[in-house]
C-alpha cells in the first residue's frame, strides 16, 4: 500500500493577529506549503480544513477558506474535534490518499479566537465539559487539568516545582521560533509570582488563545519523490477516544485515549517509543506535558515529573520535547495547532529547525489531544 | 423538571429529568437498568451493558470518598458571583460519580484528597427560581439541615 509523504510546509505567526481575516491568516501558510513544495497549485486535488466552528463569526469556513485560496472547484471539507482539528485534517487527508482517492491533498489548520469578545470567551469556557452534569458546577478547561494536576501530585508525588519546569523549558525554546506568540524565556520565580487560575495552577501553566494557520501538503508515495528525494513520510498514525465525562474516566493521572493512540501509531510505523528523537507533545497545561510523557511511553508512569526536572526533554536530553515552544508559549490556535505540530516535526526531520535543530532527528512524533483527552491523534513521522 | 439543576443549566430537556424531582425532595438518585441491572451514577437513560433504553431511578447514600479536587477562581460566565469554589469528584459507595461544589461544613484546609464525604441534596434559597444543586459535605450530613437551613 502507498505511503504517504509531506511535500510542503507552511506556517503564519501565531498571536494577537487583528491585521488579518482567517481566510487570510490560511493564505499566509498555504502560500508559504506551496512554495516550499514547488507545486503548482492545480495539482492539489483537494484541501482538508482544520478548525473549530464556534469561535468564527463565518459560518461554514472550509468553503470560504477554499475560494480565497483558489482551489475552487476542488473538494473541500471541515473537521472538528475540538483542539484536535488540525491532526484529524491531517488524518483525513492522509485517509483519501491512502484510500486511493486524491492524490495530493493540501491540509490547513486556522483559527482566529480573538475575534470573539471576553464575554462571548468565558460563556464558551463555561461549556467546555459535560454539560448536563459537569457545567452547573461552574467547570472550566484548566478546572479539569488542574483536577488531573492534583491527582498526580498525590499519586507520584508531582510537584509545583515540576510543573513549573515544563513552562520554563517551553518558554526557552518559544523564544527562539519566529512563529511563537510569546517569545521570551521566562525564569521560576516569574511563574511562581503569576496569578492562581485554578488550584495548582497559576497563568503560566496555561497556553493562551490565538490566532494563527499552519499547511502541510500531502502526496502519495510516487508523487512525493517527485518533489524531493527524501520526503518526509507519515509512518504512523494512531487514533483514539476516552470518555467526555471525567466521571466515566476509570484513572485521572493520564489520557487512555494517548496510549492507545500510541500504541498504534507506534505498530503501525514499527518503531518504539525509545526511538523517537523530536516530539510536539499538547501541553495546553503543564501537566498535560508530564502525562504525554508517560502516556507515550517517554518514561514510566509517575515519573514525567522528574524526566522533565532532570532536563531530559530539552535538547540533548533523552528525546526533545515542544523545541518549538509548545502550546505554551507558540500559542494554541486550536483549530491550527494539530498542523503546526506536522510541520514543526517535518521541518525538524528535514534538519531545518535552526538554532532548536534536534541532531540527528530520524523518527518525529505529534500528540495531538481534544478537550480533556476524549480525542487523541498521534502521528509518526520518519526519513528514509 | 430537569431545569431546576445546577445553578446554571445547558440541558432543560433529558430522558431521566425526574432526577432533579427527586433531588429537590431531598433524595439523590441513581439508575438501573430493568434489563440487565447495570446501574449509573450520574442516571443514564440508556444502558451502556446491554443498550436497553428501560430504567428505574433508585435511592443512592451519597458516601463516597474524594478522587480529586481544585478551587477555581477564573470563573465562566454564570458563576462570577461566587468565585473562588471548590470543585470535587467522589467516587460513590455504591458507584459511579459525582462532581460537585464543597459545601460549608468541610473548612478549605481540611480538603484531602482520599477523604471521606457525603454527597448532600441542596437548594439555592437566594435564587428566585427553584434551582437544586448537590454538594460535598462531612459524612452524615443530612439534607434536612445542611442542605435546607445551610
Amino acid at each position: 500500500m502507498t505511503r504517504v509523504g509531506i511535500i510542503g510546509l507552511g506556517h503564519g505567526v501565531f498571536g494577537r493577529r487583528s491585521d488579518a481575516t482567517v481566510q487570510e491568516l490560511a493564505f499566509e501558510a498555504f502560500r508559504e506549503a506551496v512554495e516550499d513544495a514547488g507545486i503548482e497549485r492545480a495539482r492539489i486535488d483537494a484541501s482538508v480544513i482544520g478548525a473549530v466552528p464556534e469561535y468564527h463569526k463565518q459560518r461554514s469556513l472550509a468553503g470560504v477558506v477554499q475560494e480565497y485560496l483558489g482551489l475552487v472547484p476542488k473538494p473541500t471539507w471541515l473537521t472538528e474535534v475540538a483542539c484536535a482539528s488540525g491532526s484529524a485534517a491531517v488524518r483525513t487527508a492522509w485517509l483519501s490518499i491512502k484510500a486511493g482517492v486524491h492524490d495530493v491533498v493540501a491540509v490547513i489548520g486556522c483559527q482566529k479566537m480573538t475575534e470573539l469578545g471576553t464575554a462571548e470567551i468565558l460563556a464558551l469556557m463555561g461549556r467546555v465539559g459535560e454539560v448536563q452534569w459537569e457545567s452547573g458546577f461552574g467547570t472550566t478547561f484548566p478546572g479539569y487539568y488542574a483536577m488531573f494536576a492534583k491527582r498526580h501530585m498525590h499519586e507520584f508525588g508531582t510537584t509545583r516545582e515540576q510543573l513549573t519546569d515544563v513552562a520554563v523549558k517551553n518558554h526557552f525554546y518559544g523564544a527562539m521560533n519566529p512563529k511563537a506568540l510569546f517569545r521570551k524565556a521566562i525564569t521560576k520565580e516569574k511563574a511562581a509570582a503569576s496569578e492562581e487560575v485554578a488550584t495548582p495552577f497559576q497563568v503560566y501553566d496555561c497556553c493562551a488563545n490565538a490566532d494563527g494557520a499552519a499547511c502541510v501538503i500531502l502526496a502519495r508515495e510516487d508523487v512525493a519523490k517527485e518533489f524531493s528525494s527524501t520526503p518526509v513520510w507519515l509512518s504512523g498514525m494512531g487514533c483514539a477516544t476516552a470518555s467526555m465525562s471525567v466521571l466515566r474516566r476509570p484513572s485521572l493521572v493520564g489520557l487512555p485515549s494517548a496510549e492507545a493512540a500510541a500504541a498504534e501509531a507506534y505498530t503501525m510505523a514499527g518503531v518504539t517509543a525509545k526511538e523517537v528523537n523530536v516530539a510536539d507533545v499538547h501541553d495546553c497545561f503543564t501537566v498535560a506535558e508530564i502525562m504525554a510523557y508517560e502516556d507515550l511511553g517517554f518514561c514510566s508512569k509517575g515519573e514525567g515529573g522528574p524526566f522533565v526536572a532532570e532536563r531530559q526533554t530539552y535538547i540533548g536530553g533523552t528525546v526533545a520535547v515542544n523545541v518549538d515552544g509548545g502550546l505554551k508559549a507558540k500559542g494554541h490556535p486550536i483549530g491550527a495547532t494539530g498542523v503546526s505540530m506536522t510541520y514543526e516535526i517535518a521541518k525538524q526531520l528535514r534538519g531545518e529547525a535552526g538554532e532548536r535543530q534536534v541532531p540527528d532527528a530520524n523518527v518525529g512524533l505529534t500528540h495531538n489531544v481534544g478537550g480533556i483527552g476524549q480525542y487523541c491523534f498521534v502521528q509518526v513521522l520518519t526519513r528514509d | 423538571m430537569f431545569k431546576w439543576f445546577g445553578r446554571v443549566n445547558y440541558t432543560p430537556y433529558t430522558k431521566v429529568s425526574d432526577f432533579a424531582r427527586h433531588l429537590k425532595d431531598g433524595r439523590l438518585m441513581g439508575s438501573r437498568c430493568k434489563r440487565c441491572g447495570a446501574t449509573s451514577f450520574p442516571p443514564k437513560a440508556d444502558c451502556d451493558a446491554c443498550m436497553s433504553g428501560e430504567f428505574e431511578f433508585f435511592e443512592v447514600s451519597g458516601r463516597g470518598t474524594l478522587v480529586t479536587f481544585t478551587k477555581i477562581v477564573a470563573a465562566p460566565t454564570g458563576f462570577e458571583d461566587v468565585t473562588p469554589y471548590i470543585v470535587g469528584v467522589v467516587d460513590l459507595a455504591e458507584g459511579g460519580r459525582a462532581l460537585a461544589w464543597f459545601g460549608e461544613s468541610v473548612p478549605e484546609p481540611d480538603i484531602a484528597i482520599g477523604m471521606d464525604l457525603q454527597v448532600v441534596p441542596r437548594i439555592f434559597e437566594e435564587l428566585e427560581e427553584i434551582k437544586v444543586y448537590y454538594s460535598l459535605e462531612q459524612p452524615g450530613t443530612t439534607w434536612s439541615t445542611a442542605a435546607v437551613n445551610g
